[in-house]
C-alpha cells in the first residue's frame, strides 16, 4: 500500500471530477433561478450519447461535443416547458426524465449501434489531450491539472467564470433575484421565465459537456447507463456547496475522490460492490449532514 | 390639474368583486389617503395603477395621457412607484442591489458597487432615509426596508409614489420619520397617495381622502373639512368605539410566569435580558417598546420558538421551560404571532384549514383519528361570521386575502381555544378600525372569562386602552411596571426611548 497515493491517482482524482463538476455547475444555475434541477442524470447520459453518435459518425471528437451539447440542451427543454411553462413540479419531472433519458439511449444503441450494452469502435474519435509544456512536469499535480481535454481546462476555468457572472455582473443578480423572490423581479420587469429558461438550458450544455468528457475524454465509448450516478452526485455536491462556485469545486473534488479512490481499491482487491458503492455513501453521509443546514437556510429564506 | 385620474376601474376575482366601477383621481403634488375597510379594494385598485394588475374595464390617465400598463415596469416608465404592503425586496441582495436592480450601473461591464453606492446616498440624503448601501436587506429591520422601497421607486423616477399601509409596521418614531420624507418629497414636487388604517395618519397628512367601501366610492373629501368620525362612519356605516370597559374582576391565580429569561445572541446584547414577568387570569397585561427591544424575542422563547439560554416559563402552572411549542400549547399557551405571513397562516392552504390549525388535533374536528370535513367547513364558517372575516367561501386560498382579513384568521383561531393564556403580538396590525375595535373586545371578553393575556404592541393607544399593567421593554429588559391607569403615551414613550421618570426612578427595575 506503499505507493497507493501517488501521483496517477491525482490524475485520476481531477479525471473522475471533471464531468461531475461540470454538471454541478449546471446545477448551481438552475438552483440560483429557482428551478431544482434533479434531471441532470438524465441530461448526462444523453450527453454521452450525442457526443459518441456524433463522433462515429463523422470521425471528429469536435462535432461529438457539439451533437452532445446540442442533444443534452434540447433534453433540458422538456424540464423548463414542464416546469417554468406548465408550472409542473421540477422533481417529478426530473425523475420522469432520467427514467426517459435511459430508455432512450437504451433503445437508441441497439437501433443505432446494432449492440447492446456497451459500444465500442475505432471510429470514435477521441479528446485530444493538451499538455501545456512547463507546468505539466511539475510533480504531482502537473500531470493531473496541465494534461487535460479542452473540456478539462474549460471545467475548471468555469468555476470563476460562474462566479464572476453569479456575483459581479448584472445577469447574475437577476438570476439570483429571480431565483429568490420571483415576484419581485417581475414587479422590477425581470421575467423569472426568461431566466430559469436560460439556467436550465445551460445546464443542458454544461451535461452536454459533461457527457462528452467522460464519453470521449475519460473512456471512448458509450455504454448504458454510463452516467452512474454523476449526475445525482452533482445534485448533492450543489446542496452540500449551497450554490456557491467554488465551494461546488470543492464537493465536486470530495467526490470525484471517492470515485478514483475507489477505483484503486479495487485494483488492491476490494470487492467491486463495494467500492462501487462508496460514492453513494459519501453522497448520503454528506446529505445527512447538509440537511440540517439546508433546512436552516430555507427557514431563513422565508421569513426574511 | 390631475397627476392621475382612474376611470370606472372593475376588477373581478373569482367569487370576488374587488373593485366595482372605481374612479379615482390625484392632484399634481398632493398626498392623499386613500380608506377602507379590510377588503374593500385599496390595494388591488393601487396594484392597478401600479401595473400589477390589469383591470377588467376602465381606464387610467397619468397627467391627462392615457396609459395602458401590461406589467409594473410600464407603471414605472409613467412615473408611477408602488411601495407594496408585503415588500418586493430580496433578502440575500444588498441595499444597493435591490435599489439599482434591473438599472444596475455598469463598469467594464461589471456591476459597479461604488457606482450603485454614491446613487444610494445620494438619494437618501436628499429625503433624509438613512439606510446603509452595503447591508444584506434580509438582516434589516421593516423600518429600513421601508425606505429602501421607496428609494428604490424614486431611483426609478416615480413622481407618484404610492404606499400601502406603510406604518402598520412602523413604531411611532418611524412613523413620524416617514411623514417627514413624505413631506420633503412633496416639496419636491411628487405626489404621494397613501393607504392607512390609522385616522390619526390621515388628518395630519393628508389633503384629500378617497373613501372604498365594499370596493365601490362612497365619498371624495377635503381632509381639512371633515372629521375622523366621518370618515369612520363612511367606511363601515356605524360609529366606533375604541374605548374598553375596565375588567369585572380581579387578576387570579398565575397563568404565565416568566423568571430570569435570557436569550443571547452571537456578538451582541442580550435580546431578552433577565427578564422575569407575571401574567394573572383576568388580567391584560402589556409590553410597550420601541420595535427591536427583545419583545418579538421574549413572545418568540415563551412560545418556544427561539431557544432560552437560561430562565424558566411556567405556563398555568407547569414548568414548560424545555417544552416544546406542542407542549406549550398544550399546557394551555395560545399565541397571536408577529409575522402573519411566515408563522401565522399557511398561504396555500384554504381558509378552512388555516383556521383550523392545531384546532384539528381534538374533538370536535378530530374524531377517531380522522378529520370530519363537513364539521371543519362548519367550523370555519362559525369563526369567519363571528369575527366579521371578508372571504368568498371559506374554501379559498390564504394567499388571496387581503392583509387585514387575513390577520383576522390568525386572531380567531387563537382566540378560540379559549386556553388560559394568550400571548397577542400585535393583534391588530393592519386590521381596519371597526376590526380593531372587534378585536378589542374579543380580548377583553377573553380577559374577562379568566383568560391571561400578555399583549406586545407598538400602538401606545392599544396598550394603554387594554392593559391593565404595563411593562417597558428597553435594549432586552424590563425597565418599568406600571399601572395602566397612572401612567400616560408621554411617560410611557420617554421610558421606551431609555429616559427615566423624574421622581420616579423607584418604579423601575421591578
Ligand atoms: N389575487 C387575488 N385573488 C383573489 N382574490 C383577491 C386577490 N387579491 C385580492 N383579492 C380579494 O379582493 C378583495 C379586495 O382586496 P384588497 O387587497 O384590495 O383589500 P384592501 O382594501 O387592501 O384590504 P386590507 O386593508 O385588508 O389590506 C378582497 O376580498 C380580497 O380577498
Ligand atoms: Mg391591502
Amino acid at each position: 500500500m506503499s505507493g497507493f497515493f501517488d501521483a496517477a491517482l491525482v490524475e485520476s482524482i481531477v479525471r473522475a471530477l471533471i464531468p461531475v463538476l461540470f454538471a454541478a455547475l449546471g446545477a448551481l444555475l438552475c438552483d440560483r433561478a429557482g428551478v431544482f434541477n434533479i434531471a441532470l442524470e438524465g441530461q448526462l447520459l444523453i450527453g454521452c450519447f450525442g457526443a459518441v453518435a456524433g463522433s462515429y459518425f463523422t470521425g471528429s471528437a469536435v462535432v461529438g461535443v457539439i451533437a452532445a451539447v446540442l442533444a443534452a440542451s434540447v433534453f433540458s427543454l422538456i424540464l423548463s416547458y414542464g416546469s417554468v411553462t406548465r408550472k409542473a413540479e421540477p422533481i417529478v419531472l426530473g425523475v420522469a426524465m432520467n427514467i426517459l433519458a435511459v430508455g432512450i439511449t437504451s433503445f437508441l444503441i441497439d437501433a443505432v449501434f446494432h449492440v447492446r450494452g456497451v459500444f465500442q469502435d475505432p471510429a470514435i474519435a477521441g479528446l485530444h489531450h493538451f499538455a501545456i509544456p512547463g507546468l505539466v512536469r511539475i510533480p504531482w499535480i502537473g500531470p493531473a491539472l496541465f494534461n487535460l481535454t479542452i473540456l478539462g481546462y474549460l471545467g475548471l476555468l468555469l468555476v470563476p467564470a460562474t462566479s464572476i457572472v453569479l456575483f459581479r455582473t448584472p445577469l447574475g443578480m437577476r438570476l439570483r433575484g429571480v431565483g429568490e423572490r420571483p415576484l419581485a423581479a417581475e414587479t422590477l420587469g425581470v421575467s423569472p421565465a426568461s431566466y430559469q429558461y436560460g439556467a436550465v438550458t445551460a445546464s443542458g450544455v454544461l451535461c452536454g459537456l459533461a457527457g462528452a468528457q467522460l464519453a470521449l475524454g475519460n473512456v471512448v465509448q458509450f455504454a448504458e447507463n454510463m452516467s452512474a450516478g454523476r449526475g445525482w452526485i452533482a445534485v448533492v455536491a450543489v446542496m452540500l456547496a449551497k450554490d456557491k462556485p467554488y465551494a461546488t469545486l470543492g464537493a465536486a473534488l470530495l467526490f470525484g475522490s471517492t470515485e478514483a479512490i475507489g477505483f484503486r481499491l479495487q485494483g488492491e482487491g476490494l470487492a467491486v460492490q463495494i467500492t462501487d458503492a462508496a460514492p453513494y455513501v459519501v453522497t448520503l453521509i454528506a446529505l445527512l449532514f447538509a440537511a440540517r443546514s439546508f433546512r436552516r437556510q430555507r427557514a431563513a429564506a422565508t421569513v426574511a | 390639474m390631475l397627476a392621475v385620474e382612474m376611470r370606472h376601474i372593475t376588477k373581478r376575482f373569482p367569487g370576488v368583486l374587488a373593485d366595482d366601477d372605481v374612479s379615482f383621481d390625484v392632484r399634481q403634488g398632493e398626498i392623499h389617503a386613500l380608506m377602507g375597510e379590510n377588503g374593500a379594494g385599496k390595494s388591488v385598485l393601487m396594484s392597478i395603477l401600479s401595473g400589477l394588475y390589469r383591470p377588467d374595464s376602465g381606464e387610467i390617465l397619468v397627467d391627462g395621457r392615457p396609459v395602458k400598463f401590461a406589467s409594473p415596469l410600464d407603471a414605472i416608465g409613467a412615473g408611477i412607484g408602488m411601495v407594496f404592503q408585503s415588500f418586493k425586496l430580496f433578502p440575500s441582495l444588498t441595499v444597493a442591489e435591490n435599489v439599482v436592480f434591473r438599472e444596475e450601473p455598469t463598469r467594464h461591464g461589471l456591476y459597479d458597487k461604488r457606482a450603485a453606492a454614491a446613487i444610494v446616498t445620494q438619494i437618501a440624503e436628499r429625503y433624509g432615509l438613512a439606510v446603509d448601501p452595503a447591508a444584506v436587506t434580509g438582516s434589516l429591520p421593516v423600518g429600513v426596508l421601508q425606505r429602501v422601497e421607496i428609494i428604490k421607486a424614486l431611483y426609478r423616477k416615480a413622481k407618484v409614489l404610492i404606499l400601502d399601509e406603510p406604518t402598520a409596521v412602523l413604531t411611532p418614531q418611524e412613523t413620524d420619520r416617514l411623514f417627514e420624507v413624505l413631506r420633503s418629497l412633496q416639496a419636491d414636487g411628487h405626489t404621494i397617495i397613501l393607504i392607512t388604517h390609522k385616522m390619526r395618519e390621515v388628518m395630519a397628512i393628508s389633503e384629500r381622502v378617497t373613501v372604498l367601501r365594499d370596493g365601490r366610492v362612497v365619498a371624495r373629501l377635503n381632509t381639512a373639512e371633515t372629521t375622523g368620525e366621518e370618515i369612520t362612519r363612511l367606511m363601515t356605516g356605524r360609529d366606533i368605539d375604541l374605548e374598553q370597559s375596565p375588567p369585572k374582576s380581579a387578576p387570579g391565580a398565575p397563568v404565565l410566569e416568566v423568571s430570569g429569561l435570557t436569550c443571547r445572541q452571537a456578538g451582541q446584547k442580550p435580546a431578552v435580558d433577565n427578564v422575569s414577568l407575571t401574567v394573572r387570569a383576568g388580567e391584560i397585561v402589556g409590553i410597550a417598546g420601541v420595535a427591536g427591544n427583545g419583545q418579538s424575542e421574549l413572545a418568540e422563547a415563551i412560545a418556544g420558538l427561539r431557544a432560552a439560554d437560561a430562565g424558566t416559563v411556567r405556563i398555568a402552572g407547569t414548568d414548560v421551560t424545555a417544552g416544546s411549542v406542542k407542549v406549550r400549547r398544550a399546557a394551555g399557551l395560545s399565541y397571536i404571532p408577529e409575522d402573519r405571513h411566515a408563522v401565522g397562516t399557511a398561504p396555500d392552504a384554504d381558509v378552512a384549514s388555516n383556521l383550523a390549525m392545531g384546532h384539528h388535533r381534538r374533538p370536535p374536528l378530530l374524531q377517531h383519528g380522522l378529520l370530519k370535513r363537513a364539521r371543519l367547513a362548519d367550523f370555519a364558517q362559525r369563526l369567519v361570521d363571528r369575527f366579521g372575516i371578508k372571504v368568498a367561501g371559506t374554501g379559498v386560498l390564504a394567499r388571496t386575502l387581503s392583509g387585514g382579513n387575513l390577520q383576522k384568521i390568525v386572531v380567531a383561531r387563537e382566540l378560540d381555544y379559549a386556553s388560559p393564556l394568550l400571548i397577542a403580538e400585535q393583534p391588530t396590525r393592519g386590521v381596519d378600525i371597526g376590526a380593531i375595535a372587534a378585536i378589542h373586545k374579543e380580548i377583553a371578553d377573553y380577559r374577562d372569562g379568566g383568560g391571561g393575556v400578555l399583549l406586545i404592541s407598538a400602538e401606545l393607544s392599544e396598550i394603554l386602552s387594554l392593559s391593565g399593567r404595563i411593562l417597558v421593554m428597553f435594549e432586552g429588559r424590563i425597565v418599568a411596571d406600571l399601572e395602566a391607569a397612572a401612567t400616560n403615551e408621554a411617560e410611557l414613550g420617554l421610558l421606551m426611548a431609555g429616559g427615566e421618570l423624574a421622581g420616579a426612578g423607584k418604579e423601575a427595575q421591578s
